[in-house]
C-alpha cells in the first residue's frame, strides 16, 4: 500500500497497515527506511499528547489511528512547521497564561463527588494541539486565546475551588469567547471527545451573567463579522 | 545567574520549581520533551495518603508498613517515614493548587485499594491521576512565571572539583550544544524502563539518559538491578493497564475463565505468576466482566477507551489479553532523602534517584507520592543553602568538548544500525535481565552488551543535518541505555539471592546478609560493590 508522509511516498506492507497504529509505522520507517523523518512520540497511549498529526487533513493521535491506502499524512497546521512532522507548539504556553487557567484564589467550599464530575471531562485534556490545528480563528487570528486555553478556562471557571471566576471571566473576553464562531472543529478532533464548543458557550453564558455582552451583537452586520471569511464549513454547521 | 537549575518537568521537577520560585530563587526548568509529555501523565493509579478526615481504619503506621514490608529490607527508614507522615500535607498541597481529586459520599478525597496496601489508601483523580496532577502543576508554573527550556536534551554535568558549576544541553530543534550555568542544579528526569526497549509501558523518552551521564561523571548510583514489572500491560501494545482495574476487583483468568493469583498481592509476585502461567503455554487475561458496564465506566473511563483503542476489547464483555511489562525503575542517582549526591551542589528527586524510599520494590501509588514530596522537600532543602553559592562565569571545558562531541557523532561511519541494537537490546533484557534472573542469563547478555558497546563507534547516524534531528537525538540516548545496561546487569550478578522486584531463579532465597544496596561507581573501571 502507497501511504504519502509530508509530500513522500513510501510503499508499506499492507499486512502493516492493516495491524499496525500510525505512530508505529512512523517509527518502521524511521529506523527502517529513512533515518531523517521526524515527528514527536512519548507514551504510546494516547496521554503525552506528543504525536498530534494530520490524516487526510483531519487532526489525529498517530498512536490511536490506523491508515489505509493512499492516506496523506501531514504535520498540524496553524503553526510554524520545524521538520517534517514536528511543528513549533511553544505558543501552547502564551494561550494558557493569557487564559488565567490556573487556580488563582483558593475557595473554602466543600468539593462534592458532583463538583468533580463537573470538570473532569475539561481536566482531561492531553495539550494535543491539535483543536489549535483545526480552528478557523486561529487561522486568521493568532492572539485568539483558543479552544484548549478556554476549555482550560472553564475549567476552573467551573470549579468550586476558584474564588476569583470574575478575573478569568474578564481576561476571555478578548480574542476570546466571543471570537469563537462556534464551528465545532475542534469538538470532531479532540482525541479525549471534550466539548469544547459547549465550554466556550458556557464561557459565554457565565459572561452575560456577570454583565457582558457579546460585542458583535448590535453591530450594523447585524451579528456576522462578515471580514471574517472561514470559506466553506466541512461539518455543516 | 540561575539559582536552580531542574532538569526535568515532569510531577517532580515541576514540584521542585514551583516551592523555589514561591521562595524567590531564579528557576529555570530544562526539559527533553514539553512538561505536559512527561512521563507523570501517564499514572493512572493514585497517589498514596493518609487522610486523618476520614475514618477508614488506616494510619500513618500501616503505610509505613506497608511500604517498609514492599521494601524487603533496602528500605530508608528515616525517608520512608517523612513521605508516609507527609502524604496528607502533599495531597492537600496538590488538592488547593486545583487537582481534581476524585471525592466519595462524604466529600471527602476518594481513596482506592491498590496491589500490596492494607487499606484504601490511593487518592485518584478517576483514573487520570497522574495527567490531571502534571497538568495542574504545569498551568501553576505558567501563571508564575517559571522559565522553561523545552526539548532540550541534557548531555554533561560540568563538574570541578566535586562541584556542580551548570550542565550542558542539546537544543535539539537546532543541534547546537548550550551551556547552562547554575548554582544549584536538581535532576529529575525520570527512569530508565526504556532498557527494555518494546517490552515496557514507559514513554519512549524514559532512557535514563541524566542517571547514565551522573555514572560517567563519577556519581554513585544504587540499587541499579532492581526493576519494577507491571503485570498487566496490554498484549503487543504494551499500553499500561492499571492496577486500579485489580484495584476496584478485577480479575486474572487464564483462558477458561479460572483465577490463578491474588489479584492484590505485590506486583513482582502477580508478574512472575503470570510469567509462569505463560510459561505452562496458557494466555493471561484481565476480566473486568463481572464489575459491570456502569462501575467500569465510572471508575475506569481511561481503561475502557485504552483496552477498545489499542486491543479493540470491550471490558464490560471481553477478556482482555495481558502481559508483564516493565514499568518502573527502583535505582538510580544515590541520594539521601534531601536529594543530594555524591557531588556537591546537585540533587536528584524523583524516579530518577535512589533515595531508599521504594527498596527493593516499590508500592503502587507511592511513586506520585515520593515525586512530590521530595520534590518539594528537595527544594526547600536547596534554597536554605543557596547563599554563598557563587560560579564563575567562562567557558567550561566540558562545554567545548561537548561540542566537539556531537561533530564527532556526527561523523561516524554508521556501518552499524543502532536502531536494530536497541532492538535486540530490549529482547535481550526482557527475556535474560527480567522477571526470572540467572547467572547465565545475565552474562549471555552482559557479553552482548560489552560488544555492542564497543561497536558504538562504527554504529552513528545517517541524518546528518542539525535541524530536529531526532536520528541523533535517538542515537545519543541509545548510548546512554547500553551505558546503563552493563551497570544493571552486573548489579544483577552480584546480588546472589532473591528479593523484591529482583528473582533470581538460581538464588530463590532472600538471603539475610545481603539486606544492603548496591552502590555503582565509575573510578576509572567500573566498580559494583555492596555497601
Amino acid at each position: 500500500m502507497k501511504l504519502i508522509i509530508c509530500n513522500k511516498e513510501y510503499i508499506i506492507d499492507d499486512n502493516k497497515i492493516k495491524r499496525d497504529s500510525l505512530l508505529s509505522i512512523l517509527t518502521y520507517i524511521k529506523t527502517k527506511l529513512d533515518n531523517t523523518l521526524s515527528f514527536r512520540s512519548g507514551c504510546r497511549s494516547g496521554v503525552c499528547g506528543s504525536c498530534a498529526i494530520r490524516v487526510n487533513g483531519v487532526e489525529k493521535l498517530a498512536c490511536k489511528t490506523h491508515l489505509e491506502d493512499g492516506d496523506i499524512v501531514e504535520p498540524l497546521k496553524n503553526t510554524t512547521i520545524i521538520k517534517d512532522l514536528v511543528v513549533d507548539i511553544s505558543s501552547q504556553a502564551l494561550c494558557i497564561k493569557k487564559a488565567k487557567a490556573n487556580l488563582e484564589e483558593k475557595s473554602n467550599q466543600t468539593i462534592t463527588s458532583l463538583d468533580q464530575k463537573n470538570i473532569d471531562l475539561q481536566s482531561n485534556c492531553i495539550l494535543c494541539n491539535s483543536c489549535y490545528s483545526s480552528c478557523p480563528v486561529f487561522e486568521v487570528n493568532k492572539e485568539f486565546i483558543g479552544p484548549f486555553a478556554l476549555t482550560r478556562a472553564y475549567r476552573y471557571v467551573n470549579d468550586k475551588k476558584e474564588d476569583n471566576i470574575q478575573a478569568k471571566i474578564d481576561t476571555v473576553q478578548k480574542d476570546g469567547i466571543w471570537d469563537c464562531t462556534l464551528c465545532g472543529n475542534c469538538n470532531m478532533v479532540c482525541p479525549e471527545r471534550i466539548d469544547i464548543k459547549n465550554d466556550i458557550m458556557m464561557l459565554r453564558n457565565k459572561s452575560a451573567q456577570m454583565g457582558y455582552s457579546d460585542p458583535n451583537i448590535g453591530s450594523f452586520d447585524g451579528g456576522f463579522n462578515t471580514n471574517m471569511d472561514f470559506g466553506f464549513n466541512p461539518n455543516g454547521f | 545567574m540561575i539559582d536552580i537549575l531542574i532538569i526535568g518537568s515532569g510531577g517532580a521537577g515541576l514540584s521542585a520549581a514551583l516551592e523555589a520560585k514561591k521562595n524567590g530563587a531564579n528557576v529555570l526548568v530544562v526539559s527533553k520533551t514539553y512538561p505536559t509529555q512527561s512521563q507523570t501523565c501517564q499514572a493512572q493509579g493514585g497517589i498514596n495518603g493518609v487522610l486523618s478526615l476520614k475514618n477508614n481504619g488506616d494510619c500513618i503506621e500501616n503505610h509505613i508498613k506497608d511500604t517498609l514490608k514492599s521494601a524487603h529490607g533496602l528500605g530508608d527508614e528515616e525517608a520512608i517515614n517523612f513521605m508516609c507522615k507527609e502524604s496528607e500535607n502533599t495531597i492537600s498541597w496538590l488538592d488547593n493548587l486545583g487537582v481534581p481529586f476524585s471525592r466519595d459520599e462524604e466529600n471527602n478525597i476518594a481513596q482506592r485499594s491498590l496491589g500490596g496496601a492494607s487499606n484504601p489508601r490511593a487518592c485518584y483523580s478517576s483514573d487520570y491521576t497522574g495527567l490531571k496532577i502534571l497538568h495542574t502543576l504545569y498551568d501553576k508554573c505558567l501563571q508564575e512565571n517559571i522559565e522553561f527550556l523545552n526539548e532540550h536534551m541534557l548531555l554533561n554535568f560540568i563538574i570541578e572539583e566535586q562541584c556542580i558549576k551548570g550542565i550542558t544541553a542539546l537544543d535539539i530543534a537546532t543541534t547546537k550544544v548550550k551551556q547552562l550555568l547554575a548554582k544549584k542544579v536538581i535532576i529529575a528526569t525520570g527512569g530508565y524502563g526504556g532498557l527494555y526497549h518494546g517490552f515496557t509501558t514507559n514513554s519512549s523518552a524514559t532512557t535514563g539518559d541524566s542517571i547514565a551521564i551522573a555514572l560517567k561523571c563519577g556519581i554513585e548510583l544504587s540499587n541499579m538491578e532492581y526493576v519494577q514489572f507491571h503485570p498487566t500491560a496490554l498484549k503487543k501494545s504494551f499500553v499500561l493497564m492499571s492496577e486500579s482495574a485489580r484495584g476496584e476487583g478485577g480479575y486474572l483468568v487464564t483462558k477458561d475463565g479460572t483465577r490463578f493469583v491474588d489479584e492484590l498481592l505485590p506486583r513482582d509476585v502477580v508478574a512472575r505468576a503470570i510469567i509462569e502461567k505463560m510459561q505452562e503455554g496458557e494466555e493471561v487475561f484481565l476480566d473486568l466482566r463481572h464489575l459491570g458496564v456502569q462501575k467500569i465506566k465510572q471508575a475506569m473511563p481511561q481503561e475502557y477507551d485504552l483496552a477498545l483503542e489499542f486491543a479493540k476489547k470491550r471490558l464490560d464483555t471481553d477478556l482482555l489479553p495481558i502481559m508483564p511489562a516493565a514499568h518502573y525503575t527502583m535505582g538510580g542517582i544515590d541520594t539521601d532523602m534531601y536529594g543530594k549526591t555524591s557531588i556537591k551542589n546537585l540533587y536528584a528527586i524523583g524516579e530518577c534517584s535512589s533515595n531508599g524510599v521504594h527498596g527493593a520494590n516499590r508500592l503502587g501509588g507511592n511513586s506520585l507520592l515520593e515525586i512530590i514530596t521530595f520534590g518539594r522537600l528537595c527544594s526547600n532543602n536547596v534554597l536554605s543553602t543557596l547563599n554563598g553559592t557563587t560560579i564563575e562565569q567562562k567557558e567550561y571545558f566540558t562545554y567545548q568538548e561537548d561540542i566537539k562531541n556531537i561533530d564527532t557523532i556526527l561523523s561516524l561511519p554508521n556501518e552499524i544500525d543502532f536502531y536494530n541494537i536497541k532492538k535486540l537490546l530490549g529482547v535481550e533484557f526482557y527475556k535474560n535481565v527480567g522477571l526470572f534472573r540467572t547467572k547465565e542469563k545475565l552474562e549471555t547478555t552482559l557479553k552482548k552488551v560489552q560488544q555492542w558497546k564497543g561497536q558504538l563507534p562504527k554504529m552513528g547516524v545517517t541524518d546528518k543535518s542539525k535541524k530536529y534531528n531526532t536520528n541523533l537525538l535517538e542515537f545519543i540516548e541509545f548510548s546512554n541505555m547500553l551505558q546503563l545496561s552493563e551497570v544493571v546487569i552486573l548489579s544483577a550478578l552480584k546480588r546472589e539471592e532473591s528479593r523484591g522486584a529482583h528473582y533470581r531463579s538460581d538464588y530463590p532465597h532472600e538471603v539475610k546478609s545481603f539486606a544492603k544496596k548496591i552502590v555503582s561507581k565509575n573510578k576509572k573501571t567500573l566498580q559494583v560493590e555492596f555497601i
